[in-house]
């Protein structure tokens, strides 16, 4: 019997969708391998039917363990305790921050194998091998596990959401103790929301502006070609931008941000980093302008252009307007 | 206080990388640099020095890898670190995330320091996940891709971003912390800098100087096993412009986006 244990992220009264993800793949996978799939949620009093409804994704059981949410390494003191007393074979999580964090961890504490950014998992011979593409998605390596123990980190909305709309998952409490080190961390406060609140989940027309914009004020640029698209266009923006403070955190794409696939996603001064790509490359049509023939956003966009936006953009604008005037 | 900022020696970025069909190691001949998003963990240490806050005896490099890793903790040297270490092994070749991450806690352990500093990432191997490790075999509290740090004589205030927002997150000292590229614009190292690096201190160590278990480093011990390499799915080539004249460019993104009704 080889269960599999999934780590359900949940804020505000919701499971995160990654971890949906997670929950579904790892149903499946531990149907080929004859076991069960189990998900453990940690916070303060998570709700019962929270943790129950993952029996609609494939959970057959759910453990619900207290202690403090939004760190990583409680959730290593807790997994590793369920791992220990319930026999799992894998411990599977969906792309996130949190997961990484609490994967790497986990498998330090048990001496497990750990695969991040896995694309696809599948079982052979009543084990699990992953794969995980490297050098900037120009290979995929295989990997399996040598040790009792498998950790399997996936990329952000690698596992599709699959509502199999099976019973209420059984809930059991999980009892833990807390590491010395897991003690030394306090969250004082979560989820901040930085800058104004746009919505570009809806967008046809997305204008994304990184790095390459300079400054902030570049972004005046990326909003004057989306006024000029006009209807349903918006701005968004790369994490290093509005890190930097330039663009609302609201508007960010990919990793800790949003997933977006409109019908266009103009990407202005992105290099394209793989915790960029996994949140836009399922958009319809990939435009990139960047001034380096080298950046790694040309490998996935369908029209690139080489060149400096400063002097693109403005012109491009101006054309669109004329176009839909005419 | 004192500071250990984790380096590494990664190809550079200008050279194509490429795996080694045998092994599926990274075949790592080549140019080589410092890891860029190492700039960022060493001048978040000489901030803190500099800043005053806390007293800050020493900060020192340390890594792990080949004769040739050297260069990366000169580099880290000449940008403010005042002496460095290097775990230099056969038997840590190949070792994965997980046993890596054990040998460098070993050698750190030895420094016993207040802050164990690196970056988000390396530019090669695209993991995010050493500090966790390292972390954990240290039993140290760890947080990664922070953006912004206090310090005072026991703690660290982190700021991060992580799945919902803006966290913020005290940490008791000792800590593992590893930092996001948006915390700070590393400085150049002086020219000074660069010619004295060589003559600061560097230790070099082996696995038995550290304590390491040899059995659990290497790429025949590690965990997570390469088989197999394959292809991605074949993905056609975009078209690709580049802009001399950019009102013909811009005519032809118009064509582009007018066939594709995008307009």
């Amino acid at each position: 019997m080889a269960n599999i244990l999934v780590y359900a992220l949940h804020y505000d009264g919701a499971i995160n969708k990654n971890s949906l993800g997670a929950v579904s793949e790892g149903a499946k996978l531990a149907a080929e391998l004859g076991g069960e799939a189990h998900a453990i949620l940690l916070g303060e009093n998570v709700p019962q039917d929270l943790a129950a409804s993952l029996g609609k994704y494939g959970a057959k059981k759910v453990l619900v363990a207290e202690g403090p949410e939004g760190l990583a390494q409680p959730l290593v003191d807790a997994m590793a305790k369920a791992i220990t007393d319930g026999g799992y074979k894998y411990a599977l999580f969906g792309g996130g921050l949190l997961g990484f964090e609490i994967g790497a961890g986990l498998a330090a504490r048990l001496g497990a194998g750990v695969v991040m950014e896995v694309t696809n998992v599948r079982a052979e011979n009543g084990e699990l091998i992953a794969e995980r593409p490297i050098l900037g998605d120009s290979s995929i390596s295989e990997v399996k596990y040598r040790s009792e123990v498998g950790i399997v980190i996936g990329r952000l909305n690698a596992f599709e959401i699959k509502d199999a709309g099976g019973a209420d998952a059984a809930v059991e409490t999980l009892s833990f103790d807390l590491s010395p080190q897991s003690s030394q961390a306090t969250m004082v406060t979560r989820g901040e929301q930085r800058g104004a609140d746009v919505d570009i989940e809806g967008a046809d027309v997305l204008i994304a502006g990184g790095r390459g914009l300079g400054k902030a004020e570049g972004f005046e640029l990326a909003e004057q070609l989306a006024a000029a698209f006009g209807g349903n266009s918006a701005v968004a923006a790369t994490r290093a931008v509005v890190d930097a403070g330039w663009y609302p955190y609201a508007a960010q794409i990919g990793q800790t941000g949003k997933t977006v696939s409109p019908k266009l996603y103009l990407a202005a001064g992105i290099s394209g980093a793989i915790q960029h790509k996994v949140g836009m490359q399922s958009s319809e049509n990939i435009v990139a302008i960047n001034k380096d023939a080298n950046a790694p956003i040309f490998e996935f966009s369908d029209l690139g252009i080489v060149g400096d936006l400063n002097k693109i953009l403005p012109k491009l604008t101006e054309a669109v307007k004329a176009k839909k005037g005419s | 206080m004192k500071i250990c900022v984790l380096v590494k020696e990664v190809p550079d970025a200008a050279v194509e990388k490429r795996i080694d069909p045998s092994t599926g190691r990274m075949d790592r001949s080549g140019e080589k640099n410092l890891n860029p998003y190492d700039t960022h963990a060493i001048e978040a240490a000489m901030q803190i020095k500099e800043g005053g806050a806390v007293p800050v005896e020493e900060i020192v490099a340390v890594t792990m890898g080949p004769e040739s890793a050297v260069r990366a903790l000169h580099k880290a040297v000449s940008l403010g670190a005042d002496r460095s270490v290097h775990l230099a092994d056969q038997a840590v070749a190949g070792s994965d995330v997980a046993a890596t991450g054990y040998a460098l806690a070993k050698t750190l352990q030895r420094e016993n320091p207040d802050l164990v500093l690196l970056g988000q990432q390396s530019d090669d191997g695209e993991c995010y996940t050493i500090g966790a490790v390292v972390a954990e075999h240290l039993s140290m509290p760890s947080l990664t891709q922070v953006i912004k740090m206090d310090v005072d004589s026991d703690s660290l205030r982190c700021e991060r971003q992580a799945e919902y927002g803006y966290d913020t997150v005290q940490i008791k000292l000792p800590a593992v912390i590893s930092v996001g590229d948006a915390i700070n614009e590393p400085r150049y190292p002086s020219l000074k800098a660069i010619m004295g690096a060589k003559k600061k201190p560097l230790d070099t160590v082996g696995i038995g100087d550290v304590e390491i278990d040899a059995s659990k480093v290497g790429g025949e011990n590690s965990a997570a096993q390469w088989v197999a390499a394959k292809a991605p799915p074949a993905k056609s080539a975009g078209e690709i412009i580049e802009d001399e004249d950019t009102g013909e460019t811009v005519e032809k993104i118009i064509a582009w986006l007018d066939e594709r009704k995008l307009i």
